[in-house]
């Protein structure tokens, strides 16, 4: 069976709260026991405590693939880029450095590149992948377009990217603010300074920080 | 599914249709069906190539064998004088100089035979049985008779290559090789 084509991941970043629930289900995964396929990042350590599960992208030109001397990476019909196939694949790391969102992972006792497969096993058959299946926020949410948009409706999915001079569709959709953004900019947001990273919670600040002028 | 398998899901990066990218892409696609894929053409080629080249190597055995049956053999070279070994005794040489190891056994008063001491099964050396008449291969368990060279028991596929020999004046000379297939 295939992964139905309607579904697919839709990441919230904002909505994550670095709970660590989609590491630990994905390591307990019987696929690759002990290892997780996801990521979780944080965005600036030290300006926030906000973090970003990051799962593979799925690219429709994956450049993970692109980049493999040994023709070890694969792509299903139905879109999801797969693991390294184990006898082909060299350990050379390509993979791991060209990938623009730093999903693949080299087990280096395995000698393998290991990454998201969208829990290939599970979707095919029409299960939820792991960690969308425990995200107690939804900041990982399996299903389709509509059923987003309607849980979703200050938000939008979003799935181009732009790496330079790279622009990048992929599958996993990311969730963004309505608004007139269709391209993810990566490297101009980089430069950008946001104001979204700053907690600004008056009555929490005012709480605990007593300005005292007498002091 | 509403696709054919073998339909194209990855972009390449430049973003050209499929039949304007470079051949290597064809050779290497991405989507796995397509890895998968074997035309019936491709099919064809490999089993065709497959077999002619077996066909050639066959008929290079047959002319190799042919040449080599017309060339003169190393000669006859002194191996051993009669007197330096008893009856049962077994002797190892080289002939010509430089070859594998050969086994010179004497089986009788008068009775000299000598062969190859790698097994004709995975070339292992061979330990001599002159007693009971036998080499034996302790590898795989292969058992040759010591008179003729002819396989006993065990795997071996042929008999162990003889070399003939020659008695002049109490010494044993070695003057050919005799390769048998059965």
């Amino acid at each position: 069976m295939a992964v139905p084509r309607d579904q697919t991941f839709f990441i919230d970043p904002a909505r994550c709260i670095g709970c660590q629930a989609c590491v630990q289900a994905c390591t307990e995964c019987s696929t690759h026991k002990g290892q997780s396929m996801i990521h979780l990042e944080y965005i600036d350590r030290q300006q926030s405590p906000q973090t970003v599960p990051v799962v593979c992208m799925h690219c429709d030109s994956p450049t993970c693939a692109e980049v493999c001397p040994a023709d070890a990476i694969k792509r299903t019909a139905d879109g999801v880029v797969q693991t390294a196939r184990k006898p082909r694949c060299i350990s050379c790391n390509n993979c791991v450095l060209a990938c623009p969102f730093g999903v693949p992972k080299m087990d280096s006792r395995a000698n393998l590149m290991m990454k998201c497969d969208m829990c290939y096993d599970r979707t095919s058959e029409g299960l939820k992948p792991w960690c969308a299946s425990v995200c107690p926020s939804q900041a990982l949410f399996w299903g389709t377009r509509e059923e987003i948009e309607k849980l979703r409706p200050a938000s939008t999915p979003a799935n181009t990217f732009q790496f330079g001079n790279q622009t990048i569709h992929t599958k996993v959709q990311m969730m963004v603010p309505k608004g007139p953004i269709n391209l993810l900019d990566m490297v101009a947001s980089l430069n950008h300074t946001s104001v979204s990273h700053e907690v600004t919670d008056d009555i929490l600040m005012s709480n605990l920080f007593q300005p005292d002028a007498t002091f | 599914m509403d696709t054919p398998d073998r339909d194209q899901v990855t972009v390449p990066p430049d973003g050209r249709a499929p039949q304007d990218q470079p051949k290597w892409r064809k050779d290497f696609p991405i989507d796995w069906p397509q890895d998968e894929y074997v035309s019936r053409r491709d099919l064809i080629k490999f089993i065709g190539l497959t077999s002619a080249s077996f066909v050639t190597g066959q008929f290079a055995l047959v002319v190799k064998s042919l040449f080599d049956r017309g060339a003169a053999g190393p000669g006859a070279q002194a191996i051993a004088s009669v007197d330096e070994l008893a009856v049962g005794e077994t002797k190892l040489f080289e002939y010509p100089a430089g070859s594998t190891p050969r086994m010179l056994a004497r089986l009788g008063e008068e009775h000299f035979v000598a062969y190859d001491q790698q097994c004709t099964h995975l070339l292992c050396p061979v330990i001599p049985k002159v007693v009971d008449g036998k080499f034996h291969c302790p590898c795989h368990n292969g058992w040759f008779d010591a008179a003729t060279g002819n396989v006993l028991a065990g795997p071996p596929p042929r008999p162990l290559p003889r070399v003939t020999l020659e008695t002049r004046d109490g010494v044993v000379y070695a003057t050919g090789i005799e390769r048998r297939t059965s």
